[in-house]
């Protein structure tokens, strides 16, 4: 056994040897194409970045980044290209879908977790994510001849102006909100079913009502995955193209009034690319820039959730 | 017997109703504030469920109502056209089923294959693997519109240089969806116990031997599950398209991935609803509503394969 430290001797008195008796190669040409695999994601992942970040800065050689940011009207036929309107837009559908979005979620995670029987959960849960999985190009519609109409119809007085016309954010916001409520009350369910049951029942053995326990307890100690949701939700809702380009108009408007038709920064990429747009123009060029611009800010959003969800995996589970 | 021990005495059974009546009073279930805001709170949740719910059911009502005027086989057998009374979807339907196809054939390989790295062969303590995983985690995330401009400078125009043709689209349609692909194959194998990759490995399978004949056959329901769910992503995704030249009115059927014009059926659908003529809105409605039973038949098969051979270990 001194040559070979790693064998076996057989009764026979012949030393094999344990390691494998070819090389592999097979093995590692496996291991090499699964790796490529994988690696594809960061490829992508670069070229977006080039495909974004080239052009975006041709563009920034002809307008300066402080006209882009900081100037306040946006009409590229005119050569005016402050991004403001359009952010304020992407902005405007965003919040007021949250504000939407967020108490519905919430409750309806609130009510899965803690109140639901076994069996209306196994009912309620995916017939909620059947909400998620609908075309969005469907809820845009839906909010073109139901949710507008029904807007103009119910809307109650003057005071954010007047009712709303034909193209608005607020009934964008509502289906905007529609579309991610099962994003917040999926995750949001999932955090609070990872809160552990010891936690309930010290809270009810010293008396606590059950909605004290949702409340001060569960709540609380699912937060970061609640957030992560939010935060989820509010990525998903700014890189939303088709409900806003359908529902919201394409007129660039600097306000956060729901009865004002605006445009999001998705529904100027999709329209304007859409057309027959020629190659080098400065006109091509901003649909980069504005797709840079998005890409930052839903990668911030993005980032923000993962971490939030992994802090939440990370104590419970 | 002495007097103060008489348990018959004024004293005693004054005592003795007083504490009772303190213990019932303690005990007793009255209606607090507590109760009566815990009801509050249980109706304001219950509101927010059927809140959620009633959208949905008011989406797919809509949809119909608008739509059910034009329902006939027309809409499957008859392919675009301007005039509404003729219109079908023929050449959109099939444009999306080439571009599924497509799809499946890059997504299926490709997000198996990287699946399978990072649950069976990376090393987590490594800092290539941790940012492949962080970066899969973040590409799930990307706006899809985005991936429209990918494919725009990459696919359509730059280094491929295809043209707007079928193929482009389904490589980009294909790239939005592999994170969903990637993170739906990871968890399906990760359901498979270790004991069963332990015992092939001390019978002298290799490892790619043990990930071929005992973990991916174990994994397989998981893994079709998240492949139809990605593909029922795809199959509704109009907003890339927009930008891969999904030109609108084509009357002739797709049938080369790497030539000719195509059109989807989401985005015929949105050229339609942007219309402002009833004819063309009621016939994205019926669109709408073809959209719907091919995704709701998709997402039922994906539901009966879990539930037919989910295998609990």
């Amino acid at each position: 056994m001194e040559a070979q430290s790693i064998g076996a001797s057989s009764p026979d008195g012949i030393t094999r040897r344990l390691e494998a008796p070819s090389r592999r190669w097979g093995e590692k040409a496996i291991y090499l194409a699964l790796a490529l695999c994988a690696f594809l994601s960061v490829i992508t992942t670069t070229a977006i970045v080039i495909a974004l970040l080239g052009p975006a800065f041709g563009f920034f050689q002809e307008v300066s980044p402080g006209d882009f940011f900081l100037k306040t009207e946006w009409a590229p036929a005119q050569a005016l290209f402050g991004v403001l309107p359009l952010v304020l837009g992407t902005l405007s559908v965003v919040l007021w879908g949250l504000v939407f979005a967020v108490p519905i979620g919430l409750g309806a995670a609130i009510y899965l977790s803690e109140y639901a029987t076994p069996r209306v959960r196994r009912i309620v849960k995916p017939v909620l994510e059947v909400l998620a999985g609908i075309p969005t190009v469907a809820i845009g519609f839906f909010g073109v001849s139901l949710v507008t109409p029904l807007l103009q119809d119910i809307w109650p007085g003057e005071f954010l102006g007047g009712p709303p016309g034909f193209f608005n954010a607020g009934a964008a916001a509502l289906c905007v909100g529609l579309m991610i409520v099962p994003i917040i009350s999926s995750i949001s369910d999932d955090a609070m079913r990872s809160v552990p049951s010891g936690l309930r029942e010290g809270a009810y053995a010293l008396g606590a009502s059950k909605m004290r326990v949702a409340l001060r307890v569960v709540f609380p100690a699912s937060l970061s995955g609640t957030v992560a949701s939010i935060v989820l939700a509010f990525s998903r809702a700014v890189g939303e193209t088709m409900i806003v380009i359908l529902v919201a108009g394409n007129t660039p408007n600097l306000t956060l009034n729901p009865v004002e038709p605006i445009q999001a920064m998705t529904a100027y990429i999709g329209v304007t690319a859409t057309g027959d747009i020629a190659t080098g123009t400065i006109e091509y060029d901003t649909v980069f820039a504005v797709g840079a611009l998005l890409f930052a800010i839903t990668l911030v959003a993005n980032l923000i959730s993962i971490r939030l969800v992994r802090k939440y995996r990370e104590v419970y589970e | 017997m002495s007097e103060e021990f008489d348990p018959r005495t004024e004293r005693t059974r004054l005592a003795v109703a007083g504490a009772r009546s303190a213990t019932m009073a303690a005990l007793r279930d009255r209606p607090t504030g507590e109760a009566v805001r815990s009801r509050i709170f249980q109706a304001l949740i219950m509101f927010a469920v059927s809140v959620a719910l009633l959208g949905l059911a008011a989406l797919l009502i809509d949809a119909f109502v608008e739509g059910e005027g034009s329902l006939s086989l027309n809409l499957l057998t008859e392919p675009t056209s301007r005039d509404a009374d003729n219109a079908g979807f023929r050449t959109a339907i099939l444009g999306s089923l080439w571009l599924i196809g497509g799809v499946i054939l890059l997504v299926v390989p490709l997000g198996v294959g990287a699946a399978i790295y990072l649950e069976e062969y990376a090393n987590r303590e490594r800092w290539w693997n941790r940012i492949i995983e962080l970066n899969i985690q973040n590409l799930a995330g990307v706006p899809s519109i985005v991936y429209g401009i990918l494919g725009l400078a990459f696919i359509v125009r730059g280094p491929l240089d295809l043209g707007f043709v079928l193929a482009a689209g389904s490589m980009t349609l294909g790239l939005l969806v592999l994170p969903t692909v990637i993170i739906a194959a990871r968890e399906a194998i990760r359901a498979v116990p270790p004991s069963i990759r332990e015992g092939s490995l001390a019978l002298g399978a290799t490892q790619w031997q043990t990930v071929r004949r005992q973990v991916l056959p174990a994994a397989v329901p998981g893994i079709l599950t998240g492949v139809i769910l990605a593909i029922s992503r795809a199959f509704g995704e109009a907003a890339p398209l927009l930008l891969l030249g999904a030109a609108t009115f084509i009357t002739a059927d797709p049938s080369d991935p790497f030539s000719g014009d195509f059109t989807a059926l989401p985005v015929l659908i949105y050229e339609e609803a942007k219309q402002a003529q009833p004819e063309l809105r009621e016939l994205a409605a019926a669109g709408i509503i073809v959209m719907l039973v091919v995704l709701l038949a998709m997402n039922s098969f994906a539901i009966w394969l879990r539930n037919r051979y989910e295998q609990k270990w």
